[in-house]
């Protein structure tokens, strides 16, 4: 059994959907959990189209569920987790009728989906950044793996909680250190031990404290405590959310450094603009994909004239700043960093290359690599810590929906395009159409409105227009918007900072919004005074 | 509520825990055959292509590919089993204790010669490599069927309903040849190369990408691959993958970059490399074989025995490499 929980995969993960088809070929069920009936929910046994934002009751009101009729694995929760019987009573109150009343869906589908998951042989929740983009995604991820904790359905062979990674390398960005609390490896930098053996290898101090997560810097750069920033393969000019102010603190830091394959609108804004070589085919390395598998890039072109790759303009950069850090080869690097991150210890590049890609943890050259995660917690006793119950609480969206701002608009991706577009506007797609406002037929109907009329769209923050398109996967009352097209409407003007604490993720996904006719006379002035 | 649960201290690693156990795998029994004379044991299910494999005979396909279900439509593979009244194809029939077969009987060659005559007198192969070997390897001569017809005008072998072809006049070579089908700016149809081997068909369907754009309309010799209702590939289902294209044996479907380099004669192997390397959107990572001429990328395929992959890429992967030989 697979769930798809805040995630279309069908057109944002389109060869990890084929796996997901050949399971569903092979008799596994497929239960999506969406706002939206996606291109993904139509290939799902049953559809969850719970409202934006209430994923924690709904997986709560699971929880209560398989709990209520005694299906959760005894066994696995004594000896493997803590905090169950708070849990428990935590959930109590999260029953059929409230998951109705407050989510949105049928109460017979949210027992539908209750039983065929705690009676699953091997079941799998699968997750993107419809759980994760909201003020409070890390309590929503945690309350899935409630749900994979009271079954049992981790640790084991084709069960599991996976997240699917958005861009190719964000899981190896994690791994290498990209987090504000960890080193290379996950190793915490407030743990003296290991900071220190990071110490003396590079012979430098580290501080001892965590850093800052990019909501965190934006926060930093308010209060005048960053004034310099130094952009590595980033558009946050266009992929921030609430853009007036994103721009104003960019446009007010005293040094802005961007390192860029293109000159990006982030770059336009920059000090100095380091152009770099396109990381997956014009330089040596290794990235790291959603099943922790790390695979080599390869160069297969030379980089434009004056280009190099990112790592020779870090080595070229220190060497400017008095301290070399030489000039090693891209395995030479890999090799230094296996000798510091255990988990990767037995990924020679002899290996990498003769495997095709090895999974993390990797601990010595006789390793096979893991293809999944937890086995420990099956182990009697079980090896390390126990796994901890969350009972989070359910926390709606920000952006309250009211008279003024009645419609929920929330984004994502299209098959065709990537996030801001800089790479994938140059290729000719004959499935793109440019930005739209999605609405229900229902909806449009309502308002009186044709599909390719221009509206304004207007949210507490900022105000766009676009033409409206209609999609009858939406409910009443729900919009759907992308960020592909930033240079036609700058959807992240709309969308809302309110930030989680916990990843320093926005809630991209909740917008309370109102759509707004743009009479034709308005409009034929505007475009008068443009031509004029 | 009583105290809350003790989080783990995140300071400390967790520690390393045991290897993943997966399900024993069923064991095979082993099968033995002959093979032209030569005594072959391999796993129950092997296909006689795999078990001729294992003695070093290598048997011609074309609409046999490691990662699509085999459809048996072509018949190039076909071998000689004893007490068996045909010919059976080695992609599919699966061996059996005490089989002999022959895989170049006087039988299998003359099968396979005609096989190869009637496709390359009827379809042009000039863009399959393979085909010119076979060929070779068989004394082919598709020529001896006669000069080859004229070609169909654009869209005019799409209209033919079925029951109404026309007799052949005798003398001319029956051809599917009639103008590419250029409508988008990704890839070009080009059905005078297509020897209707369905792979495409598999790829869009249920084998790989699932989207079902095309199929097999018409019948016998007008059989053709089209889109529902013969719409343009814009109105039609299709969403670019382009997983017809890597698995198309002949050149019918092609990448329109080298279709145009190849009508502007610019198109040059000699001078191609191709590199395994990821791709560069989402978090999937997929493999992708980039192949690059003069700095320039000109196309980009996916290795078929990739776990990621299994040879299928998506429009992304396939075609949003543009931005890279824009750059300056």
């Amino acid at each position: 059994m697979i769930v798809l929980w805040g995630s279309n995969a069908r057109a944002a993960h389109p060869i990890f959907f084929h796996h997901v088809l050949k399971g569903i070929r092979n008799g596994a069920k497929l239960y999506v959990v969406d706002p939206r009936r996606t291109e993904s929910a139509q290939w799902g046994e049953k559809w969850l189209g719970l409202h934006v934002g209430t994923d924690i009751a709904l997986s709560h009101a699971i929880a209560r569920e398989i709990i209520a009729n005694g299906l959760e694995n005894r066994s696995f929760i004594e000896n493997a987790t803590s905090g169950f019987e708070e849990y428990q009573a935590y959930v109590e109150p999260f029953t059929l009728e409230y998951a109705e009343k407050e989510c949105g869906v049928a109460r017979e589908l949210v027992r539908e989906l209750a039983h065929a998951y705690a009676r699953a042989d091997r079941a799998q929740i699968c997750w993107t950044l419809g759980i994760t983009e909201h003020h409070n995604g890390v309590d929503n991820v945690l309350s899935l793996i409630n749900l994979g904790l009271l079954t049992g359905h981790v640790g084991r062979y084709g069960s599991g909680l996976n997240p699917l990674r958005g861009q190719n390398n964000v899981q190896g960005g994690g791994d290498m250190g990209a987090i504000p609390d960890r080193l290379t490896g996950f190793q915490h930098v407030e743990n003296d031990e290991l900071r220190a053996k990071f110490e003396k290898a590079y012979g430098v101090k580290i501080p001892a404290q965590r850093g800052w997560h990019l909501s965190g810097m934006f926060d930093a750069m308010e209060h005048g405590e960053l004034t310099a920033l130094y952009v590595i393969g980033e558009n946050p000019a266009n992929s921030e959310s609430d853009q007036h102010r994103c721009m104003k603190l960019l446009k007010g830091l005293e040094c802005l450094v961007v390192q860029d394959m293109l000159l990006t609108q982030t770059a336009e804004l920059a000090t100095v603009v380091f152009p770099a070589a396109a990381g997956w085919v014009e330089s040596e390395g290794t990235v790291t994909n959603s099943e922790r598998r790390v695979q080599r890039v390869r160069r297969a072109k030379n980089p434009p004239e004056g280009v190099r790759d990112d790592m020779t303009i870090l080595c070229d950069l220190a060497d400017r700043l008095g301290h070399s850090l030489g000039h090693p080869s891209a395995e030479e690097l890999w090799n230094e960093l296996r000798t510091l991150s255990p988990m990767h210890a037995g990924m020679s590049y002899e290996r990498l290359e003769k495997s095709g890609g090895l999974q993390w943890p990797c601990y010595d050259e006789t390793h096979p690599g893991e293809q999944y995660l937890h086995a420990r917690l099956w182990e009697r006793p079980i090896i390390g810590p126990l796994a901890p119950f969350s009972p989070v609480q359910h926390d709606p969206p920000v952006d309250l929906l009211d008279k003024d701002f009645p419609i929920r608009l929330t984004t994502g991706r299209r098959l065709d395009s990537y996030n801001t577009g800089v790479q994938t506007m140059h290729y000719a797609s004959p499935l793109r159409w440019g930005e739209t406002l999605d609405l229900s037929p229902e909806d449009l109907q309502r308002m009186g409105l044709n599909e390719g009329d221009m509206v304004r769209i207007v949210s507490r923050r900022g105000a766009v227009e676009a033409p409206v398109r209609v999609d009858p996967g939406l409910k009443p009352g729900l919009a759907f918007m992308t960020l592909h097209f930033p240079d036609q409407v700058a959807t992240n003007e709309l969308t809302i900072d309110a930030i989680d604490p916990k990843s320093g993720v926005s809630e991209f996904k909740a917008t309370a919004i109102r759509v707004e006719k743009v009479s034709m006379k308005k409009k034929q002035e505007a475009e008068a005074a443009v031509s004029n | 509520m009583s105290t809350p649960p003790k989080a783990p201290d995140m300071k400390i690693p967790i520690p390393r825990g045991p290897l993943p156990i997966f399900p024993p795998e069923r064991p095979k029994r082993l099968v033995e055959i002959t093979i032209d004379g030569k005594p072959a044991s391999v796993p129950e299910g092997s296909t006689l292509l795999e078990a001729a494999r294992t003695v070093g005979i290598e048997t011609p396909t074309l609409c046999y590919l490691e990662n699509l279900t085999p459809v048996n439509v072509c018949r190039i593979c076909v071998v000689e089993l004893e007490n068996s009244r045909t010919l059976v194809p080695a992609c599919s029939r699966k061996v059996e204790p005490g089989m002999k077969v022959q895989t170049d009987s006087e039988r299998v060659r003359t099968s396979r010669k005609l096989v190869l005559e009637l496709l390359a007198s009827s379809v042009d192969v000039s863009t399959a490599p393979q085909f010119k070997e076979y060929m070779q390897r068989y004394d082919a001569a598709p020529e001896r069927f006669g000069p080859t017809g004229s070609p169909a005008k654009a869209g005019e072998r799409d209209q033919i309903q079925p029951g109404h072809h026309h007799a052949a006049d005798g003398v001319h070579a029956e051809t599917v040849a009639q103008p590419v089908k250029v409508d988008n700016d990704l890839y070009v149809r080009d059905y005078g190369k297509c020897i209707l081997c369905y792979k495409c068909v598999e790829a869009c369907g249920v084998d790989a990408q699932n989207t079902f754009a095309i199929a097999v309309a018409g019948r016998g010799f007008n059989a053709r691959i089209s889109t529902e209702f013969n719409v343009t590939l814009p109105d039609s289902a299709c969403v670019y993958c382009g997983n017809c294209i890597g698995v198309c044996p002949t050149g019918a479907l092609m990448f329109k970059s080298e279709h145009d380099m190849r009508q502007a004669g610019t198109w040059d192997e000699k001078k191609q490399s191709q590199t395994d390397t990821i791709c560069p959107y989402c978090g999937v990572g997929c493999q992708l074989t980039v192949h690059v001429q003069e700095q320039q990328i000109v196309k980009i395929t996916s290795p078929l025995d990739h776990s990621v992959t299994n040879g299928h890429l998506c429009i992304k992967g396939r075609f949003g490499y543009e931005w890279v030989n824009l750059k300056k």
